[in-house]
């Protein structure tokens, strides 16, 4: 439908009226989705999962691309007090690549209020239907392959289920409206107690209905965390399994030993939230904010952004860990290390995303 | 007359200057920490009233130009519309997001890194221009371009020429021409004058501006007219009355800002080992307000709190209001000149000044203030002068001693 008109031209002749906005910046007085400018969505449903779990079905705005992979994220950005807090979440929702009539086109993210965390916290118990949110497009390389190994296995921890749910949900759909055979997966889940399980009924549901599916349930309360060692009763044959594994930190350190032990580390697929600093940091140097002049010098494990909010400067930021790309901001001349892998990045004018990257000598950056 | 240390000419001491400081940073943290959602919903709302104004005015110009009995009101209606738009935008909007006001919402969309304001001057280089050079450096001679844009004099200290004669005429032109003007400024017309421009990065900022211009005078001189079919003439004439407005709205709000008498300049002396009070110091005593309801200040982009503006440039721009009421206690306390007035008085003041330093210095005399003589004697004071202490929360207060010895 969209193939016959040449919408990006339209929007290009659009832009002489409106210079020097976009016509997006007026459509968005209609519809606040009418705008590729910034991807957004609307707060479509807020479905209670647990007593501090919630699923959050969005309506995607213009520009988004409803190609996600089954158990990647996407960014999501709230306004809490004026300010917008980014955080990342798993996709629960399977891929709908096909516009569905009635419906339209919806993700679901499913979030646990964190203690202290006061954006999940917001996510789960203040967002009203309606709430217009901010999207980064879904990444990750925690993916279901297409076509799925023949045996699964899913260690799974918390809300560490949500990924893992994007992928059973693809398998059900698969099995159910293409008639594709359900690969034989075990999925093992822990959680402190049977009422903060997450998708609960619906596992179960999908347990019954699969023969190929076996579920095996634990409530860490009660009886203690997984044993890895327990392993070997629990599902004898892991060791040729395609394993996946979402939960806490430690819970994948462990699992990350066992597997290493047994020479498997190839076959095991990890979801971890947090920043791996793998790469050298730079040499540090004097970075200069263009438009104030300020500068300030910084050694060479402070990044671009904390040298940036330090020295006043507004900087533009989202999940600090090199995720959502909302702190790209111009390198206008030096040289910038990426803490993550070393890259390093010295065209002139080129964007650099400050959360993850340090300075490399004197350099000089577009705020 | 121009000022070579802002602390001698106040007659405070080093310890005064650093408390004046402290109390003015308190200011700063408080706001800070007090922004929040009402403040994220103002500049919001103003945008979209900007935008619906925008829409407006070009929709009643496309369409209500073409019956011949709607003809007149509609350009009327249409230019009107568009002249709001244009100067909420460039006033309220596009020069506070540019320095940052609103850079704490985090909002991709309303951030100094990229906003590009309806008008001919590029935003890089207005950051440049602006946000640095003519805030870093507020009324020193020398550096800051904006004491008379490298077009008119100013201060008495810049060198007569005969070509000021002409500078009433200079200044009308600039008036109506302002956003042109603007556009220029950060070529530093006196550095090209004198040959000390890099040639290199005059033709890219040349480049530049071309191509923002270019769009901007397509938009209003060209598509829209065309759009109007034959009502072009019509459209074309109400579109060049919005922009003049602007021009003659923005031009007189600035030239209130560090023209009016009580607006002080300074020597590059004042910049040597200047301490970040002495800096708010400068900003105090360089800028002037003008006094007006809030309908005013917001059409002026709030830069009737000129002060404020340029003791927080970062500030949003609506809390402004709340902080003249701290900054103006504070002068009083420190017997620091707080210069304000109508707005028709303080406009008034610059084209005085306009007129009279096209002429020689010999023929016309100074309105600046006589500098503020140490009225309170500096010696130690007896318990009776000294303002009364609020003993629990340990901060100096002025007057009001007899209600709390009262209470």
């Amino acid at each position: 439908m969209s193939g016959t008109i040449p919408w990006e031209r339209v929007r290009r002749a659009g832009s002489k009226l409106t210079t020097p906005l976009l016509p997006d910046d007026y459509l968005t007085l209609l519809n606040p989705l009418w705008s590729s400018r910034e991807l957004r969505g609307r707060v479509e449903k807020v479905v209670q999962e647990t007593d501090d779990a919630a699923t959050l079905v969005i309506r995607p705005g213009w520009g988004w691309r409803y190609d996600h992979r089954p158990g990647q994220y996407v960014g999501i950005g709230v306004q809490v007090d004026g300010k917008f807090q980014w955080r990342s979440y798993s996709v629960s929702s399977p891929p709908q690549r096909s516009y569905q009539p009635g419906s339209g086109r919806t993700i679901a993210i499913t979030v646990r209020a964190m203690p202290e965390g006061f954006v999940s916290s917001h996510l789960v118990g203040g967002l009203e239907p309606g709430t217009i949110v901010r999207l980064a497009l879904p990444e990750g390389d925690f993916v279901l392959p297409d076509p799925p190994p023949e045996k699964l296995l899913f260690l799974v921890g918390g809300s560490g289920v949500t990924p893992v749910m994007a992928m059973l949900r693809t398998l059900d759909r698969r099995s159910a409206g293409n008639g594709r055979a359900m690969p034989d997966v075990v999925l093992h889940y822990s959680s402190p107690t049977e009422d903060r399980m997450i998708f609960r009924h619906e596992i179960e549901r999908l347990e019954e209905k699969y023969d190929e599916l076996t579920v095996h349930k634990l409530f860490t309360e009660t009886d203690g965390m997984l044993e890895l060692a327990d392993l070997d009763d629990l599902c004898p044959d892991w060791r040729e399994r395609e394993t996946y594994a979402c939960g806490p930190g430690p819970m994948l350190d462990a699992i990350t030993e066992h597997f290493e032990a047994a020479d498997l580390e190839d076959h095991l697929h990890l979801e971890r939230f947090s920043l791996d600093l793998g790469g050298d940091g730079g040499e540090g140097g004097e970075i200069t904010f263009r438009n104030t002049g300020k500068t300030v010098e910084v050694d060479g494990a402070t990044t671009v952004l904390e040298a940036g909010e330090e020295a006043g400067i507004g900087m533009p930021y989202g999940c600090r860990m090199g995720i959502c790309h909302t702190c790209t901001l111009t390198l206008v001349s030096g040289k910038v290390r990426d803490l993550r892998n070393g890259d390093e990045f010295d065209s002139p004018n080129e964007p650099v995303q400050t959360c993850v990257t340090t300075a490399v000598g004197a350099c000089t950056l577009d705020i | 007359m121009a000022i070579s240390d802002v602390q001698e000419y106040t007659h405070l001491t080093d310890e005064e200057v650093e408390q004046l400081g402290r109390e003015l940073d308190a200011i700063r943290k408080e706001i800070e920490e007090s922004r929040g959602d009402s403040d994220a919903a103002y500049i919001n709302r103003m945008i979209r009233i900007q935008r619906y104004l925008a829409v407006a005015g070009r929709l009643t110009l496309l369409l209500g130009t073409q019956s011949k009995k709607t003809r007149v009101p509609a350009a009327i209606a249409g230019a009107t519309f568009l002249g709001l738009h244009k100067i909420l935008e460039n006033m309220e909007i596009g020069h506070n997001v540019m320095h940052g006001q609103w850079d704490w919402m985090n909002d991709p969309e309303i951030h100094s890194s990229n906003w590009e304001w309806d008008t001919a001057q590029p935003a890089e280089q207005w950051k440049h221009s602006h946000n640095y050079i003519h805030h870093q450096f507020t009324n020193v001679l020398g550096y800051d371009n904006d004491i008379g844009y490298g077009i008119l004099r100013m201060a008495r200290e810049q060198k007569w020429h005969p070509v000021y004669l002409g500078q009433p005429v200079y200044n009308a032109l600039l008036a109506s021409l302002f956003q042109w003007g603007v556009a220029l400024h950060d070529l530093d017309l006196e550095r090209i004058r004198k040959g000390e421009k890099d040639p290199k990065e005059m033709k890219r900022q040349l480049r530049q501006i071309g191509r923002k211009g270019r769009n901007q005078v397509l938009k209003d001189y060209v598509i829209y007219p065309a759009l109007s079919g034959r009502q072009w003439k019509t459209t074309l004439a109400a579109n060049a009355t919005a922009n003049l407005m602007r021009n003659l709205w923005a031009y007189v709000i600035i030239f209130c800002g560090h023209f009016p008498d009580g607006a002080l300049h300074f020597t590059e002396e004042e910049l040597e080992d200047e301490t970040r009070a002495e800096w708010y110091l400068r900003q105090m005593l360089g800028s002037a307000n003008f006094n007006g309801g809030p309908l005013l200040h917001i059409m002026s982009g709030n830069l009737g709190f000129q002060i404020e503006h340029h003791l927080f440039p970062d500030l949003p721009s609506n809390r402004y209001a709340e902080i003249s009421v701290k900054v103006r206690a504070l002068c009083e306390k420190y017997d620091i000149p707080y210069t304000t007035g109508p707005l028709y008085k303080q406009y008034g003041q610059a084209l005085r000044t306009i007129i009279k330093l096209s002429l020689p210095n010999g023929m016309t005399s100074s309105d600046q203030p006589e500098p503020p003589t140490p009225s309170r004697s500096r010696k130690r004071k007896s318990d009776s002068e000294r303002p009364s202490r609020i003993q629990e929360l340990g901060v100096w207060s002025r007057g009001k001693s007899t209600e709390r010895q009262a209470s």
